[in-house]
């Protein structure tokens, strides 16, 4: 029990994340978790401003479904298998969180000058995370995928195209750390 | 059933996200400082069993659970909309720590303000439908 309860290492992980998708392939479909977000825009209506949304979205239930279940996983591994919110970063990125103004790094699952709930009287975090969100989503599906359509699926497929996306993932979380982050915080 | 078996996936990806620490803002950051070979870690293990699978299941013969044929589409060719695309998705993964599973994950876990990040990726694939057209791909 300890060992599920302590974080969980990466050749631990990394594995069960490759399982994830072979499941998800041996169930007829695909690993790719930014997709749903288009389901929810065609299942809210935006088919009426956008052919890209003029699908039969209900055939994509599916990854809904997958999407209802990792907020489900996200309750029960924060409630039953987590004694405490600490993460395990290094200590040399807790010196640079410090000087960055990010006084909590590792003691916490998530920052709390970005994830607080005070932010939510603060608009330029709350301005952040709606830019960060906007970055996600948009990029995503002009990219044609995420971090698990392209990094893990696509790759896995040795797809160049995903091996181009990935580059410009770190090309651009890079840009954002070094370069944006100290004019940001 | 069926309907059951994909929750039942999302929860166990849901649980490896989060005890993998991969849905952490803080390991994000850590990732893009290099200080750490944790997520380099996790998504090269990941990578190489994924290869070793797609490369399996590709091969004549191979039927999903249900006895259908097994199809991996070939992602499309392209250079600039994975470039462009990828770059702008990467600046978000920074700034708001998380992609879009960790983002559920985090719902689930009850870090109320994700619900604003989660607006926002609402917002950017919306957008995206609007400009797809006018946009290089």
């Amino acid at each position: 029990m300890d060992i599920l309860l302590a974080p969980w290492p990466w050749y631990v992980s990394g594995p069960l994340i490759a399982l994830t998708m072979a499941l998800l392939v041996l169930m007829g479909k695909r690993f790719g978790m930014s997709s749903n977000l288009r389901t929810l825009c065609a299942a809210a209506g935006a088919g009426k401003t956008s052919d890209f949304f003029k699908f039969d979205w209900k055939a994509q239930r599916w990854n809904l479904l997958v999407a209802l279940g990792a907020i489900l996983g996200g309750f029960l591994a924060q409630h039953y298998l987590s004694p405490n919110d600490s993460v395990a970063i290094s200590e040399a990125t807790v010196s640079k969180l410090n000087a960055l103004g990010f006084k909590d790094g590792g003691q916490n699952y998530m920052p709390e000058t970005l994830f607080g709930s005070e932010v939510f009287g603060n608009l330029k975090t709350l301005a952040l995370l709606v830019i960060g969100g906007f970055l996600v989503g948009f990029g995503a599906r002009y990219a044609g995928g995420c971090t698990s359509g392209h990094a893990i699926s696509g790759l896995s497929n040795l797809q160049l195209p995903s091996l181009i996306a990935v580059i410009g993932f770190f090309a651009g979380g890079l840009l954002m750390v070094h370069v944006f982050f100290p004019m940001i915080f | 059933m069926k309907s059951l078996f994909y929750v039942l996936i999302g929860v166990f990806f849901g649980i490896v996200l989060f005890k993998s620490e991969a849905a952490s803002w803080f390991r994000i950051y850590e990732m893009f400082q290099f200080d750490s070979f944790h997520m380099y870690g996790i998504i090269g293990s990941a990578l190489v069993l994924g290869v070793v699978f797609t490369q399996w299941v590709k091969r004549p013969g191979r039927k999903s659970f249900f006895g259908d044929p097994i199809q991996i589409a070939a992602k499309e060719k392209s250079i600039s909309r994975y470039a462009i695309g990828g770059t702008i998705f990467g600046l978000g993964w920074a700034l708001a720590g998380a992609c879009p599973g960790p983002i559920y994950v985090l719902l689930g876990s009850g870090f109320w303000t994700i619900l604003i990040v989660f607006f926002g990726t609402l917002l950017g694939t919306f957008a995206y439908g609007l400009l797809r057209n006018r946009l290089p791909h």
